[in-house]
C-alpha cells in the first residue's frame, strides 16, 4: 500500500515538474538500476503522514491574503503533502481578501480553507456566519493543544469553541538599527525603557543634523496601523498584559486614563520634534512616509531607531545584511525593567469552511510541525511560526531566530496585535484614522482616544 | 449621456474633437465658413497653445511613470525622475520582474484578459443591436415603457449586484469559470449599448428605411444592408468603450472569477503585484505600462469612431 502510494506520488512529481523530470531521468539513464533506491532517499518520509490516508484525486482550495512572491513559498511547503497523501492543494491569494472573504461566504461560495490575519475578523465570521465556519476536528485540536501556547489557542477560539489555529506568526516589538552605527558611536543595546530615552537624548547631542527616530505610518488605505502597534507596545509596557487585554476587549474603555498614560510616552517620542523624523522631516512627516521605507534613513545614518516588526527586513535595499554584525538588525523594545517583557506580535489563523475529510487532513498538517518545518525549509527570509515543534535551525534569516527564540522564550508574555482583535470598525478603521489625525493634524491625545472610544460599536 | 452611467474614459482621449469641428466647417454655407475662417484665425493659436499645454500637463505624469519603470530600485527611493539627466541609470530589471518573476508568468494573465475581454464586447453589441433595432424600427405595444425600464436600468449602480448575482452563479454552478465574467459583464453593459445605439438609429432618416422596405426588404435585409454600414462608427465608439471598461476591470472579475490564475486576468496580476506587504512597490510602473500596451493600440486604432459616434449617439435622442 505504501509502496503504491509512493509510486504513484512519483508520477505526480514527475508530471508537476515534466521539464525537471525529464532532465532527471535523462542524467540518471546510466544508473537506472538505482532508480529505487533513489525515490526512497529523495522524495519525503511519508511516515507522518500515514494519518491522512490516500487522498487521492481529492482538492483542496485555499483562500488567503498572501500573494506573490511570499506565496511560492507558501505553496512549496503544501509539497510533502501532495506528494505523499495525493491531494491536490488549490491555492488562491488576493490583497483584497478582508474585503472578498465575506462576499463569497454570504454567496455561498466559500473557500476550504481560508487564512484569516486578524482574530477579530474571525470572531465577526464566526457570528455572522455560524453554519458556514467548521469548527476544528480532533486532530487538529491535539495539534494546537500540543504544540502551541494556550495563548495562541485562544487566539483561534470563540466562545469557547476552537476554528482555527495558528499559522505563521511575526514579532512587533522590535527596534531596528544600525550596528555599525551603534559600534562607532559606542551605542548600547538599551534593556530598560529609560535606557532607550537616554540613549535617544544622546545619539540627539552626538548628531544635531539627525534625528534619533525615524517613523512612517503611510500604507494606502491602512494609513496608519504603525502608529496603532506603538501604542499597543507602549501600552503593554506602561499599563502591564492585564489592561492590555481589558482594553483589547472593551472591558476598560478605549479612553481610560492607562492607555492615556501610554499614548502621551508614545507622544513622547513620535511627537517630539528633537526626536523625528530622522532623514524625512518633520513630525508631520510621518503621516506621509510610506511605513515601508521610512527606516532608509537608518543605513545612511540620517537617523537611529526604527521601531518595526521582523518582517520589515523584507523593505531593507538588497545590498543590506540583516545579522548582528551586518548592516541592519533589531533589538527587543525593551521594558520598564529589564524583566519586564512583554511582546507584540500577529499571525495568520487557518479557518474551514468544509468538513471534508482532506480538508480537515490539510487543516491537521499545517498545525503540525511537519507543515511549520516544510515552510521554514522553503522560506528564505521573513516568516516564523509559533509552532513549538519548529527546529529553529531552519530559519535562515538572523532576525527570524531571534523572533522564535523570543516568542519560545517563557519570560516574554505574548500579546496579540490589539487592532486585529478590536471590532473592525475600531480596529481596522478609527484606531487607524484618529492615530493619522493624532500625528497629521496634531489632535491632541485626550481627544484622540475620545474618538476611538465613540466609534466602538454598541452591542459589543 | 447620463451621470449615472458607466465610468467616461479621461478628457483627455476626447481631445481629437478638434480636428473633428474644422472638418465640418468645410460643409457649412460660404458666409459661415468666411466667419468660421476669421474665428479660426483669430482663435486658433491660443486654442493650439493652451491644447498644448493641457496635453503637456496631462502627459507629464505618465512619461515620469514611463522613467521611473526603467529606474532600479534605488534610484527611485533617493531620487526624482526628472533628475534623470543628472544620474542616468537606467534598467529593464523591473520589466524582467514584473513580466516572469512570479510564479505565473504575466503572459498568462495577458491570454485571460483577451479571452475575458473579446467575448465582453462582441456579447453586448450583438445583444443591444438588435434591442435598439427593435426599439427603433419596430412598432409594438409598451415599446416606449420597456425602453425607459431599460434606460433606467443604468442607474443601478454594480456594487448592489455583486452578492445576488454571485449566489445565483454558485446556485447554477459556473462561479469562478470565464462565463460568468463574460455574463456579467453583458449585463452590466447592456442598457447603456442599447441606449446609445437605439439614439443613433433614431437618428438615420426614416425615408431611407421605408425606401427600402418599398423595395421589399426585411427586417433583416434593411438591418444589415441599410442600417450596419450606417452604424459603424457607433459600434466601433461603443466598443473602444466597452474594451476599455473590461479591460481594466477589477472588481467583476475579482468578485466573480476570484483570483486563481485559471481565469483571473491583468488587473488582478497588478493589483498583487507588489506583494503581500507591498514591498516589490518598484515593479507598479512597469506593471502598469504593459498592461496599458493593448487599450493604447485599440484607442488609437479606433480613435477616430469614437468622438464621433459617442456624441451622435448621445446628445441626439
Amino acid at each position: 500500500m505504501n509502496g503504491t502510494r509512493r509510486r504513484r506520488s512519483y508520477v505526480a512529481a514527475a508530471a508537476a515538474g515534466a521539464s525537471l523530470a525529464l532532465v532527471l531521468t535523462a542524467c540518471s539513464s546510466d544508473d537506472d538500476g538505482g532508480g529505487g533506491g533513489d525515490d526512497a532517499s529523495s522524495s519525503t518520509d511519508c511516515a507522518a503522514f500515514e494519518q491522512y490516508g490516500d487522498l487521492e484525486g481529492k482538492s483542496i482550495s485555499v483562500y488567503t491574503s498572501i500573494v506573490d512572491p511570499e506565496s511560492v513559498q507558501q505553496t512549496d511547503s503544501y509539497i510533502p503533502f501532495e506528494e505523499c497523501t495525493g491531494a491536490t492543494i488549490e491555492y488562491e491569494g488576493s490583497r483584497e481578501f478582508e474585503a472578498q472573504l465575506p462576499v463569497r461566504l454570504q454567496a455561498g461560495n466559500p473557500p476550504d480553507i481560508a487564512y484569516i490575519p486578524q482574530p477579530g475578523f474571525l470572531a465577526s465570521i464566526v457570528a455572522d456566519y455560524p453554519d458556514v465556519v467548521v469548527a476544528a476536528p480532533q486532530a487538529v485540536i491535539d495539534n494546537a493543544n500540543e504544540y502551541y501556547t494556550e495563548g495562541w489557542v485562544n487566539y483561534g477560539t470563540v466562545d469557547g469553541t476552537l476554528y482555527a489555529t495558528p499559522l505563521g506568526a511575526n514579532v512587533k516589538s522590535f527596534v531596528w538599527y544600525s550596528p555599525a552605527a551603534f559600534e562607532e558611536n559606542g551605542y548600547e543595546i538599551p534593556t530598560t525603557w529609560d535606557d532607550l530615552l537616554a540613549l535617544t537624548d544622546t545619539i540627539a547631542a552626538d548628531f544635531p543634523d539627525a534625528k534619533p527616530w525615524c517613523a512612517g505610518i503611510e500604507s494606502g488605505d491602512a494609513t496608519g496601523w504603525p502608529a496603532t502597534d506603538w501604542l499597543e507596545d507602549v501600552l503593554l509596557r506602561t499599563a502591564g498584559p492585564e489592561v492590555y487585554d481589558q482594553w483589547v476587549t472593551h472591558e476598560i474603555p478605549f479612553n481610560d486614563p492607562q492607555v492615556l498614560t501610554a499614548l502621551e510616552a508614545v507622544g513622547g517620542i513620535l511627537k517630539n520634534a528633537d526626536y523625528v523624523n530622522g532623514g524625512l522631516g518633520d513630525v508631520q512627516s510621518i503621516a506621509t512616509a510610506p511605513w515601508n521605507e521610512s527606516a532608509n534613513g537608518i543605513p545612511d545614518q540620517t537617523c537611529f531607531l526604527h521601531r518595526a516588526a521582523n518582517f520589515y527586513q523584507a523593505n531593507w535595499d538588497e545590498g543590506l545584511t540583516v545579522a548582528e554584525d551586518g548592516d541592519v538588525y533589531a533589538f527587543y523594545l525593551p521594558g520598564e525593567s529589564a524583566d519586564d517583557k512583554p511582546l507584540l506580535g500577529g499571525g495568520e489563523f487557518v479557518t474551514a469552511f468544509a468538513d471534508r475529510p482532506e480538508v480537515q487532513a490539510f487543516q491537521a498538517y499545517l498545525s503540525s510541525p511537519e507543515w511549520a518545518n516544510a515552510k521554514a525549509a522553503a522560506t528564505g527570509q521573513g516568516w516564523l511560526s509559533a509552532n513549538s515543534g519548529l527546529d529553529p535551525e531552519l530559519l535562515q534569516s538572523p532576525i527570524d531566530k531571534l523572533s522564535f527564540d523570543l516568542l519560545t522564550d517563557d519570560s516574554y508574555t505574548f500579546r496579540f496585535d490589539g487592532s486585529d482583535q478590536m471590532p473592525g470598525a475600531v480596529g481596522a478603521d478609527a484606531f487607524w484614522k484618529q492615530m493619522t489625525a493624532w500625528i497629521a493634524e496634531d489632535q491632541s491625545d485626550a481627544e484622540t482616544l475620545d474618538n476611538i472610544e465613540a466609534a466602538w460599536p454598541a452591542s459589543s | 449621456m447620463t451621470a449615472a452611467s458607466a465610468p467616461l474614459p479621461p478628457a483627455s482621449l476626447v481631445e481629437p474633437e478638434e480636428v473633428d469641428t474644422t472638418r465640418k466647417s468645410t460643409k457649412m454655407s460660404r458666409a459661415d465658413a468666411r466667419a468660421a475662417a476669421v474665428k479660426g484665425k483669430l482663435s486658433s493659436p491660443w486654442t493650439s497653445l493652451i491644447a498644448i499645454l493641457i496635453a503637456i500637463v496631462w502627459t507629464v505624469p505618465t512619461f515620469g511613470l514611463l522613467i521611473t519603470s526603467f529606474r532600479p530600485r534605488s534610484e527611485i527611493r533617493t531620487s526624482g525622475w526628472w533628475t534623470l539627466p543628472w544620474n542616468f541609470e537606467l534598467t529593464l530589471e523591473n520589466y524582467q520582474e514584473a513580466l516572469f518573476g512570479s510564479s505565473t508568468s504575466l503572459a498568462t494573465y495577458f491570454v485571460n484578459s483577451i479571452v475575458i475581454t473579446l467575448p465582453a464586447v462582441i456579447i453586448p453589441i450583438a445583444l443591444a443591436l438588435l434591442a435598439a433595432y427593435a426599439f427603433a424600427w419596430i412598432d409594438f405595444k409598451g415599446r416606449n415603457i420597456l425602453f425607459v425600464a431599460v434606460f433606467a436600468l443604468q442607474v443601478v449602480p454594480i456594487q448592489v449586484t455583486l452578492i445576488p448575482l454571485l449566489s445565483q452563479y454558485v446556485d447554477w454552478g459556473i462561479a469562478g469559470s470565464f462565463w460568468v465574467i463574460w455574463l456579467s459583464h453583458s449585463i452590466f453593459a447592456l442598457p447603456l449599448a442599447i441606449y446609445i445605439l437605439h439614439n443613433f438609429m433614431k437618428d438615420i432618416p426614416p425615408s431611407l428605411v421605408e425606401a427600402a422596405r418599398m423595395d421589399g426588404a426585411g427586417h433583416v435585409k434593411i438591418f444589415f444592408q441599410v442600417l450596419m454600414p450606417l452604424l459603424t462608427p457607433a459600434i466601433a465608439s461603443f466598443a473602444i468603450f466597452q474594451f476599455l471598461w473590461v479591460w481594466n476591470d477589477l472588481l467583476v472579475a475579482l468578485t466573480f472569477a476570484g483570483g486563481t490564475t485559471d481565469v483571473a486576468p491583468l488587473t488582478v496580476r497588478l493589483a498583487e503585484l507588489s506583494g503581500t506587504r507591498g514591498s516589490q512597490w518598484q515593479l507598479l510602473s512597469a506593471g502598469a505600462f504593459i498592461a496599458l500596451v493593448v487599450p493604447l493600440i485599440v484607442f488609437l486604432s479606433l480613435q477616430r469612431y469614437f468622438v464621433r459616434g459617442l456624441l451622435a449617439g448621445s446628445v441626439k435622442g
